[in-house]
């Protein structure tokens, strides 16, 4: 089962490397992994996608726990949190495709933020399912480029990760 | 007062109580020296390798409770230091190793003995610092030191640039640390000590599983009056050998692949375990789906990952383990009545273990031709002193060391037991002696694993540090060739040592005192001249050459699958 778990760390030299040694050196799988700082002096925040069954997100919580530099891990998984991705994608838009382009990005109210004569990029903001679904419509026109942020993700409701 | 990087780094050390450090000069570590030439309250003790300072720091932990300390220069010294740092890792011994680096100008560029040891040890040590700037050095040695020893303990590398022991500031060494991202729980939850207490007095099965947690938190006693007050059997891991006295009634022994019979025969019969700072190792649980069938567990551990890594657990309790158990003993206290008709209900339990324990002990057949090494171990034992400190390496002898020595107190048996790494045995004892000179230090090896080691004789010598060195020479490496014999026909391939080495004139060279026997009969001898002499000795015991460890439960069979005769 995938899983959205959120890694307050700090700031420091080195975090992301041993973050992501921690789950190169015990197998555990990286979906998609996010990091920028915050806004508390000092204190990033990664969101990693990852999946395993109970017992190996029990033991990935822990294990991130475990490291000196993690403040806080929070598993969104029980539908705790609001997920979001954006993904920047060049399409082909040429002759009959361009209406079809445009009338896709409407519907996903994308935005177009290139253009040339044969070209659009798009940037498409969403729930990482809603990303999958237009890239599936998109595909069929010719997908020149794809990049994606991976998600990001936060709690539901009034209160800040420290309560 | 205004100072340099290095001399802040060595006041640092002295703040924490450190009276002896390890180390090896080297380029980038030469400012280090250079104040270390002045600097009286700190003994420096120069191995003939890095990996055995590093060894020799862990050995003086693991003897003393407290930090050790290793040193080595960029590059290549840094980097002979990482099987002592994996060693210490995996048996959760607090270290600090400050190596030197290259200047911070310099780094990245591929510079002179620049290697990333922060990059290379980042998997086998529980934290590590670069310090970039002078002005941060005391704050990170402190840090450094709090979190080798607190939590699960463990090694921590300080990486120290040329150019940072070189820049001054003021020192001023913080009283206290906080850090945020830090706190490792220290006290065990009293609900969950009251859960466990009722679990424990409901069973009508129960065994106590003790491991390295046990002796690294000091919780020797506590475990003792416990488990003594309860009546409940205990077997140990090799890390928790010495945690409960081995002589006690209630003691099964080691437990495990080379365990005892009644130990893993309790084990699989439990309908309750209560595991105290143990891992449950594959050694120690054999195949996970046969093991302990029936038991509940409960599992108490300083570090949440060790809870369900391996195994189900019934009741997890986090916490130090001292801890734990001193509030179960006031449990107890309060359940007098309760305690008393759970130890009547246990009778039929002894019963079993008193079978068990007759049916198959831990022995081994003696002869008169041909030198024994269980003998020879039991010898050890009868002629050492009660408070000797005994390292190994690791094989055959590591086994029968901990099936047959008979360990009674907590911090006298120092083995690698997570890594496994041969050449462990003889830096430990050094370290060991650094820390007690006036103690009977014992290292017992194989004639594989003593010679990844062997140049610190010379360090024995040179610092008056009197470690006995037994040596069971088969001229096999025995425990591969014991599984090749086993496993494999009997094709010994590159098992077998083939050149004799002569241990005696070896002493002699190093300016220490060399014994050799093939007899049996001499074994008494020679161990009481070993004793006798001031100084360092070799003991040489030409052993069986094919005598094997058992019992033995084959890797990936269950517990109560044991090969006791083969």
């Amino acid at each position: 089962m995938q899983h959205t778990i959120s890694v307050l760390v700090e700031n420091e030299f080195g975090v992301l490397s041993r973050i992501a040694s921690l789950f190169s050196g015990r197998g555990f799988n990286i979906d998609s992994l996010s990091v920028a700082p915050t806004n508390e002096d000092g204190m990033s925040r990664m969101t990693i996608v990852t999946r395993g069954d109970d017992q190996i997100l029990e033991q990935i919580t822990k294990q991130l726990n475990k490291l000196i530099d993690v403040i806080k891990v929070i598993d969104f998984t029980d539908g705790s949190g609001i997920e979001r991705e954006l993904a920047l994608i060049k399409v082909t838009a040429e002759d009959e495709s361009r209406a079809e382009v445009l009338r896709i990005v409407d519907i996903f109210r994308a935005k177009i933020i290139d253009v040339t004569p044969k070209s659009y990029t798009i940037e498409a903001t969403g729930n990482p399912l809603k990303i999958d679904a237009i890239l599936d419509l998109l595909r069929p026109l010719g997908l020149k480029e794809l990049v994606r942020t991976g998600a990001v993700s936060i709690g539901r409701g009034a209160k800040g990760w420290k309560g | 007062m205004k100072m340099n990087g290095a001399r802040i780094m060595l006041e640092c050390l002295k703040k924490e109580g450190v009276d002896t450090v390890f180390g090896y000069p080297g380029g980038t570590v030469i400012n280090i020296y250079d104040e270390l030439f002045s600097f009286k309250e700190i003994r420096h003790i120069l191995p003939r390798h890095e990996q055995a300072g590093t060894h020799a720091a862990d050995g003086y932990a693991r003897a003393t409770g407290r930090v050790g300390v290793a040193i080595a220069t960029s590059g290549p010294g840094a980097t002979n230091t990482v099987t002592g740092i994996a060693t210490a890792y995996m048996d959760s011994i607090p270290m600090v190793i400050i190596t030197g680096q290259v200047p911070t100008p310099l780094i990245g560029n591929d510079a002179f003995q620049e290697v990333d040891i922060i990059g290379i040890t980042r998997p086998c040590t529980k934290h590590s610092f670069l310090v970039k700037d002078v002005k941060e050095l005391a704050l990170i040695m402190k840090k450094a030191f709090y979190i080798a020893r607190t939590g699960r303990p463990g090694p921590v590398l300080v990486d120290l640039p040329k150019d940072v022991q070189i820049a001054q500031t003021e020192f001023v060494y913080p009283e206290t640390v906080e850090i945020r991202s830090y706190k490792p729980t220290t006290t065990g939850h009293p609900r969950q000590v009251e859960k466990a207490m009722a679990m424990m007095l409901e069973s009508r099965r129960p065994v106590v599983y003790v491991g390295g947690g046990a002796v690294l938190s000091n919780a020797s006693d506590e475990l003792t009056e416990l488990c003594r007050k309860l009546a409940m059997p205990v077997t140990t891991t090799l890390m928790g050998l010495g945690s409960f006295p081995e002589n006690d009634p209630n003691s099964l022994g080691m437990l495990g692949m080379h365990g005892a019979y009644c130990a893993n025969m309790a084990m699989t019969h439990a309908d309750l375990i209560i595991a105290i700072g143990a891992r449950f190792d594959d050694r120690v649980t054999g195949k996970l789906a046969t093991f302990a069938p029936h038991a509940r567990i409960i599992h108490v551990d300083v570090d949440p990952t060790s809870i369900k890594k391996n195994v189900r657990v019934d009741l997890p309790i986090v916490g130090d383990v001292r801890d734990v158990l001193a509030k179960m003993i006031k449990q107890a206290d309060k359940l007098t009545d309760k305690v008393a008709e759970f130890k009547a209900a246990l009778a039929p339990w002894h019963e079993d273990i008193v079978g068990w324990k007759a049916k198959h002990p831990i022995g081994y057949k003696n002869s008169t031709t041909v030198i024994k090494p269980q003998f020879v171990i039991q010898k050890l034992r009868e002629l050492s002193d009660e408070d000797a400190i005994i390292s190994t390496d690791v094989g055959q002898h590591q086994m029968w060391t901990a099936q047959f020595f008979q360990f009674n107190k907590p911090r006298t048996l120092l083995s690698s037991g997570g890594l496994g790494t041969m050449g462990y045995g003889l830096p430990a004892a050094m370290g060991a002696q650094a820390a007690f000179p006036e103690r009977q230090v014992i290292t017992i090896c194989g004639d594989g694993g003593v010679q990844m080691n062997i140049q610190e004789m010379a360090t024995l010598v040179q610092n008056r540090l009197p470690v006995k060195i037994v040596i069971l020479n088969n001229n096999f490496l025995g425990m591969v060739r014991q599984w090749q014999e086993l496993f494999f026909d009997k094709r010994y391939s590159s098992t077998c040592m083939e050149l004799p080495i002569d241990y005696v004139k070896l002493a002699d060279a190093y300016g220490a005192k060399g014994f050799s026997t093939s007899k049996p009969g001499e074994v008494e001898k020679v161990i009481k001249a070993a004793f006798k002499h001031t100084g360092p000795v070799i003991m040489e015991f030409m052993i069986a050459r094919e005598e094997k460890v058992l019992p033995m439960v084959p890797a990936g069979a269950s517990l109560n699958e044991m090969v006791l005769n083969a």
